[in-house]
């Protein structure tokens, strides 16, 4: 296997909480992100999935370097990229753009579509002279399914889903080779949703791109993803191709996510079992000692899910955090 | 993608034009009539308060500090359309004297406030942290000193006569700097909560991940929006200015003989009201006229930039 795009070891992101006294000092540390490991491969599409708060923002975020890790280390294309600074980041970012999940607040309103997507063509000098940057936006208005007529108009005047579209054409502007997809569908109404991924998976087919692409829930990510990553309060707790997580999942927590899932087909949807976690996520103020799914987790073993941290080991073909992946007998799968 | 290209070029012509958010508000701004007419009124002092000496030098032979003794305070007459003061000094071409120095105080006074508060503002907001503590502290100190007093020791310990600029009198360059010196700490802070919750916004983080510079993200994403805030206040601290000069005039701590400004003519006119009531009505009423104009030009010039604000 060649040397993956992006590699990802054990990346922790820490929020210092402040408090007390006339001198605020640190009194904890929010552990957004708390060991997180993957790689991307070149072309590869390779979902993030977890409910809000586990920390799948951050870790996009962090990768751009639009958050600074605590710890842990990013390597992008060869490159470490926490170890940049200054201009070798910056044409570090050309390569590594992001599309946010709200199209209303990722655009500046006081700037023209055309402005929006000529910016990164200026700032990194690939094309030259207005014209020509205005062409170059239309033709990629053009490609994200915009008419190249509306360069002159403003955000608002378009819908979210053409607004999502504006974003899309933004960050491919620059020709990056990684794309993180912040939830780019989950402000969108559910039939542009679908016009959306297919914009993405088109362009990733054409591009040869490859995503990050962070959702909170299993169904976006079904179709598009080679393979996925499942978080739990900041760590992952699961990480296969897409059939070995929504067809046999291992982990107690991917086990009760994908049965969150609905199933278009009333026949199997009538006898679908759900697994209804109890209790509520833990904060990541202070996290549960042990395996972090262990107070919710409905197979939890005396002593040893409290005493001893999981480590996300292989187990057939794919990585799973939990003592028991590998014992049916716990785990009631086989 | 040939076929593509050349569907793609697009006539300039062809090009919908967009509608930015400022010409958005020019339009709401325009639908409101009394906002309109205050401007249209202020337009007409300003050309009253600029040309009107010249005017009235040419026409009528009367300037600001001409003398006739010998008329004392007469009523109005087609000679003196306001009147003439204890000196037998014209009003109309003192009361437009005034509103030169009282309109200009309240030009430089604003211009300084939004040149050094935007910037101080958008700075301490975007670099953040300590820098922002400590610049933030700095203007929460000058904005607890008493600024009158602030004012009456720098025109009590500095002589008007040694900072006289050119042709501009001394007395002036004091008020500018004394007004200019606490007009900018309120926008500064104004300032700095806009962009405090605006580099928070996705599409600075989305110029950061394009690895836009610091400098651009400041003054292209962050600074355009907060003028809409900026602007309002703006308009509204110029009447704040010009009471502040007219208050402090009227004190003895300002403008001086033979200069007028609207502060010193209401003063005077106070002292010979029921007498001679027409030194109180000239001067009072123009600058009652354009201190209400202003704030009907801030009131529509704010319900037009924010919209949402308005509505109650």
């Amino acid at each position: 296997m060649s040397a993956p795009l992006l590699q990802v070891r054990d990346l922790q992101v820490h929020f210092p909480v402040f408090g007390g006294g006339l001198l605020p000092r640190q009194t904890g540390a929010v552990r957004a992100v708390d060991g997180v490991s993957l790689t991307v491969q070149r072309g590869e599409i390779l979902g993030l999935v977890g409910e809000s708060g586990c920390g799948k923002s951050t870790t996009g975020r962090a990768i751009l370097r639009l958050l600074e890790p605590t710890a842990g280390q990013v390597v992008f294309d060869g490159e470490d990229v926490g170890a940049l600074q200054g201009e070798s980041l910056r044409k570090l970012r050309r390569r590594m753009q992001i599309i946010f999940q709200d199209p209303y607040a990722s655009l500046n309103p006081r700037l023209t579509v055309g402005d929006i997507i000529a910016e990164p063509l200026a700032t990194h000098g690939l094309v030259s002279g207005r014209d020509a940057q205005r062409r170059r936006a239309q033709e990629l208005m053009h490609q994200c399914g915009l008419d190249p007529k509306f360069v002159r108009r403003y955000p608002h005047e378009f819908s979210g889903g053409q607004r999502q579209r504006i974003g899309i054409a933004r960050a491919l502007a620059s020709d990056p080779d990684l794309i993180v997809c912040d939830e780019p569908i989950s402000a969108l109404d559910v039939s542009i949703q679908a016009q959306i991924l297919n914009l993405l998976q088109q362009l990733a087919k054409d591009r040869g791109l490859s995503y990050l692409f962070i959702a909170h829930d299993l169904a976006a990510v079904r179709h598009l993803c080679d393979r996925i990553a499942v978080m739990y309060l900041g760590r992952i707790v699961e990480l296969g191709t897409y059939a070995q997580i929504c067809d046999d999942p291992r982990h107690p927590y991917t086990r009760a996510l994908v049965s969150a899932a609905p199933v278009p087909d009333p026949e199997i949807e009538r006898t679908r079992r759900r697994v209804v976690l109890q209790g509520e996520v833990p904060s990541p103020l202070s996290p549960p000692p042990g395996c972090r799914f262990h107070t919710r987790c409905p197979v939890r073993q005396a002593s040893r899910c409290h005493d001893e941290v999981p480590a996300l080991r292989e187990v057939d073909d794919r990585q799973v955090a939990c003592h028991w992946a590998h014992d049916p007998d716990v785990t009631g799968t086989g | 993608m040939s076929a593509a290209d050349t569907h793609l070029v697009v006539d300039e012509r062809e090009l919908v034009a967009g509608t930015s958010l400022w010409q958005d508000a020019w339009r709401r701004w325009r639908r409101n009539r009394v906002s309109v007419v205050s401007a249209v009124v202020l337009v007409a002092v300003m050309v009253f308060c600029s040309v009107g000496p010249l005017a009235a030098e040419l026409l009528l032979g009367a300037t600001y500090d001409g003398q006739d003794i010998s008329l004392g305070a007469s009523a109005p007459s087609w000679a003196h359309p306001m009147g003439t003061d204890v000196l037998g000094r014209d009003v109309m071409a003192r009361t437009m004297h005034g509103g030169r120095v009282s309109l200009m105080v309240a030009l430089v006074a604003t211009a300084v406030s939004l040149l050094v508060g935007v910037t101080y503002g958008a700075v301490s907001g975007f670099v953040g942290g300590r820098v922002d503590a400590a610049m933030m502290r700095f203007v929460d100190l000058l904005l607890s000193t008493p600024y009158l007093l602030l004012v009456i020791v720098l025109m009590a310990v500095i002589p008007p006569s040694s900072v006289s600029i050119g042709g501009l009198d001394g007395s002036f360059v004091l008020m500018f700097a004394a007004l200019g010196l606490v007009s900018w700490l309120v926008l500064a802070r104004i300032v700095r909560g806009q962009v405090l919750s605006l580099k928070q916004q996705e599409y600075v983080e989305a110029a950061r991940a394009i690895g836009v510079p610091q400098a651009t993200i400041l003054f292209r994403h962050i600074v355009p929006n907060t003028l809409g805030p900026v602007i309002v206040y703006s308009t509204l601290t110029i009447p704040s200015v010009m009471l502040s000069e007219a208050f402090l005039s009227f004190l003895g701590l300002g403008i001086r003989e033979p200069q007028a400004s609207w502060g010193t003519l209401v003063s005077d006119g106070a002292n010979a009201m029921v007498v001679y009531p027409w030194l109180l009505l000239a001067p009072g009423l123009t600058m009652t006229l354009t201190l209400f104009c202003l704030n009907f030009l801030g009131d529509g010039l704010r319900d037009a930039l924010d919209p949402r604000q308005g509505e109650t």
